[in-house]
């Protein structure tokens, strides 16, 4: 159940096969839910050209894992995945991957959720956006 | 007594410097007031002591690693809020 921060862009459904490939035994799963976040090219009624997300290192990689190992204890989970990017980003590429593997759907469905909203409201990340003119801290939850 | 305090995203940018080390502090409030240069605090600032959220009034010991931040993307829950 690793949680992992890159810095560069990923592919969230390659990731997601890759890992159940290595990861996962063929039979055991009925359940895969997954949760893709993708960069918007508008925010707050304001284009945005580019975005930075900034991290605090060691404390945000140590948060993802406390919200998936409490994920594994609140629910009968057989694993679950997250990535996130860090630094500069595009619209469209993708910010951040969250997958849950489960014998039945409730349980994919409610941890998947339940990751990515612990990680929004506890994982230590800072996005600034750039506009058309300058640039601007993203203090607001979307 | 070595203590590091750190700041990220916009409260380094006010700040003006992203680390600073200073030789003693009792609490994480008092952290604040030396590194900072006496800033006031911004509100809904959050702390962390070690890379664990703690409060303003937590105690800091030699070696500890403090950290300053406005909140992280998605808001916060109260727990999480230095005072």
């Amino acid at each position: 159940m690793p949680a992992e921060i890159r810095s560069q862009l990923f592919d969230p459904w390659q990731e997601t096969l890759r890992y159940q490939q290595q990861h996962l035994q063929a039979g055991k799963y009925g359940a895969t839910a997954s949760f893709v976040g993708t960069m918007r090219d508008f925010n707050q009624g304001d284009d945005v050209t580019a975005m930075t997300l900034e991290h605090y290192p060691g404390m945000t990689e140590s948060y993802l894992q406390k919200i998936c190992d409490e994920a594994q204890q609140k629910w009968d989970l057989l694993d679950c995945l997250i990535i996130h990017r860090v630094g500069d980003i595009s619209p469209a590429e993708p910010i951040v991957l969250t997958v849950v593997w489960s014998a039945h759907r409730r349980e994919a469905f409610d941890a998947c959720r339940y990751l990515m909203e612990e990680l929004k409201s506890r994982a230590p990340f800072w996005k600034k956006e750039g506009l058309t003119e300058g640039h601007r801290w993203v203090d607001k939850n979307t | 007594m070595s203590i590091s305090v750190k700041f990220f995203a916009r409260l380094r940018e006010q700040v003006g410097k992203a680390d600073v080390t200073l030789e003693s502090a009792n609490t994480v409030q008092s952290a604040w007031e030396q590194a900072s240069g006496g800033m006031p605090m911004p509100d809904n600032t959050l702390c962390a002591i070690n890379m664990e959220y703690t409060q303003l009034s937590a105690t800091v010991r030699d070696g500890d690693e403090v950290a300053f931040f406005p909140p992280v993307t998605g808001g916060c829950s109260g727990a999480c809020h230095a005072r």
